[in-house]
């Protein structure tokens, strides 16, 4: 039993830290029947302490800053960021604010980026699906002791 | 020394066989609700993967908490809801521990698995998890009452019919079925029953429309808030393993027959025979009044869900007893 009994079981905590909405509603997208991420066992959750990935979509306002570390430090190990969304990505139209402290890798650390503006529900699950690669080169790496 | 071996080993494989089961129709029931919504749905070991992964998580306890009781009570909720099957009819054959136990005690196991759930929320110090644990203790007080109802009915009716038997026996259940001991009006009223008693399916397991303990958008999953990694795969465990328990309590009681008593086999291919015909039964109870109900409702809010149990299936469950009542009356 390894990192790999993480890949047909992703638990997904879903954090929105300013975003227009639009990319939540692409992730509701990819629940629905059309698209059913739930067949490759990728479930919603409600606790940050049920996830095994952190789903962040929003430019991070200033309010929203310690309330993501802390979700993200409420996550059990071992643990996958990914990013949806131009905002969160770079900053999008909001790039260099005065009211924002992201992106969002200045503030946790990201492991997957899934851009667009908002990103089809196709892409963010090609997002949850590179997750579990990142899991298993996690996975590979221990093997060799890198 | 020998029986308390044999004993031993025939609990462990009884535990073992209703973990399994239990876990696998968990599966078959996110598929069926997933094909009613017209999705493909995870595959039927779904929750053998969860567990699985789940054990490999890091194991938090929050740092405000109760801690040995935080960690102690998802251990008793498994290993109370998987007691019940030494007490129970399980797979055709009768309980295990049938001589030291009975119905009462079943009814009483069958509280301590949502009670550890609610004392574990309390002691994690979590606001959300304090508030699922009010409506659990809430729903929990609501539809126990109609559970006794059916109860009472049995066992009244039982010591009307046979006088000398021990009414609370699951022996006695089985061998003088319910629905053969009444008539006409009777049966009316035992189907009452049978209807109070699934209409309490979906609370004593929370699931829709009365998951309310662990409202997953509303109270960021309620009891389950803080769990995490084993402590939480040990939790969803014995919400499994309750559902199964609970269906074959109801096939026990309602439902007590055997198919290897209406065909002709030989021994070894009746217990198949019976173990098979227990999964259907139980299967379809589950079917009946927890996939089809969770799939086609929305939750209900706390105080509805303990105005429709407190009032309107108590009602349903006391009308069921008066029917008995009215039948024995006639038959006198």
């Amino acid at each position: 039993m390894g990192l790999d009994a993480l890949k047909r079981s992703l638990w997904v905590f879903h954090i929105n830290t300013g975003s227009c909405n639009g990319c939540d509603i692409e992730i509701i997208a990819a629940l629905t029947p059309r698209y059913d991420a739930e067949r490759f066992g990728v479930k919603l959750v409600g606790s940050p302490r049920h996830a095994d990935v952190l789903l962040v979509t929003g430019p991070v306002t200033r309010k929203m800053k310690e309330r993501l570390i802390r979700a993200y430090e409420q996550m059990p190990e071992p643990k996958i960021v990914v990013v949806v969304g131009n905002c969160g990505s770079t900053g999008g139209v909001f790039y260099e604010s005065y009211n924002l402290e992201g992106p969002i890798d200045k503030i946790i650390p990201v492991d997957i980026y899934v851009p667009g503006c908002p990103p089809r529900p196709e892409a963010i699950i090609h997002g949850l699906a590179k997750a579990w690669e990142k899991l298993e080169g996690m996975k590979k790496c221990k093997q060799q002791n890198l | 020394m020998f029986n308390i071996l044999h004993v031993a080993a025939h609990s462990i494989f009884i535990i073992t066989l209703a973990l399994l089961l239990s876990l696998l129709f968990n599966g078959l029931e996110r598929k069926l609700i997933a094909r009613m919504q017209a999705r493909i749905g995870p595959p039927i070991i779904q929750p053998f993967l969860d567990i699985k992964k789940l054990f490999i998580k890091e194991n938090i306890v929050p740092a405000n908490s109760i801690k040995w009781l935080f960690n102690a009570m998802p251990l008793v909720a498994l290993a109370s809801a998987l007691l019940l099957f030494l007490y129970m009819p399980f797979a055709g054959m009768p309980p295990l521990l049938q001589a030291h136990g009975d119905l009462i005690l079943v009814l009483y196991l069958f509280i301590i698995p949502p009670l550890a759930l609610a004392i574990g929320a309390f002691a994690s110090a979590s606001p959300y998890a304090s508030i699922g644990a009010q409506r659990e203790i809430v729903l929990m007080m609501s539809y126990e009452f109609v559970l006794s109802v059916v109860v009472i009915a049995f066992a009244w009716l039982l010591s009307f019919s046979h006088a000398g038997a021990y009414a609370f026996s699951f022996d006695t259940l089985t061998a003088y079925p319910i629905w053969n001991l009444v008539d006409g009006i009777g049966k009316l009223g035992v189907a009452l029953l049978l209807v109070s008693a699934l209409a309490v399916f979906p609370a004593k397991v929370a699931k829709l429309p009365a998951d309310i303990s662990e409202a997953k958008t509303e109270i960021a999953e309620g009891v389950l808030v803080e769990y995490s990694g084993r402590n939480l795969a040990l939790l969803l465990m014995a919400q499994a393993v309750q559902a199964l328990a609970f269906a074959s309590l109801i096939v026990a009681l309602f439902f007590p027959w055997n198919i290897s008593a209406f065909l002709a086999l030989p021994s070894i291919f009746a217990l198949i025979a019976d173990f098979i015909f227990f999964l259907v039964k139980t299967f379809a109870i589950m079917f009946a009044s927890l996939i089809l109900v969770s799939a086609a409702t929305a939750r209900l809010k706390v105080d509805q869900a303990a105005r429709i149990y407190i009032y309107y299936v108590f009602l349903l469950a006391l009308f069921g007893l008066a029917f008995i009542g009215l039948d024995r009356l006639l038959v006198m």
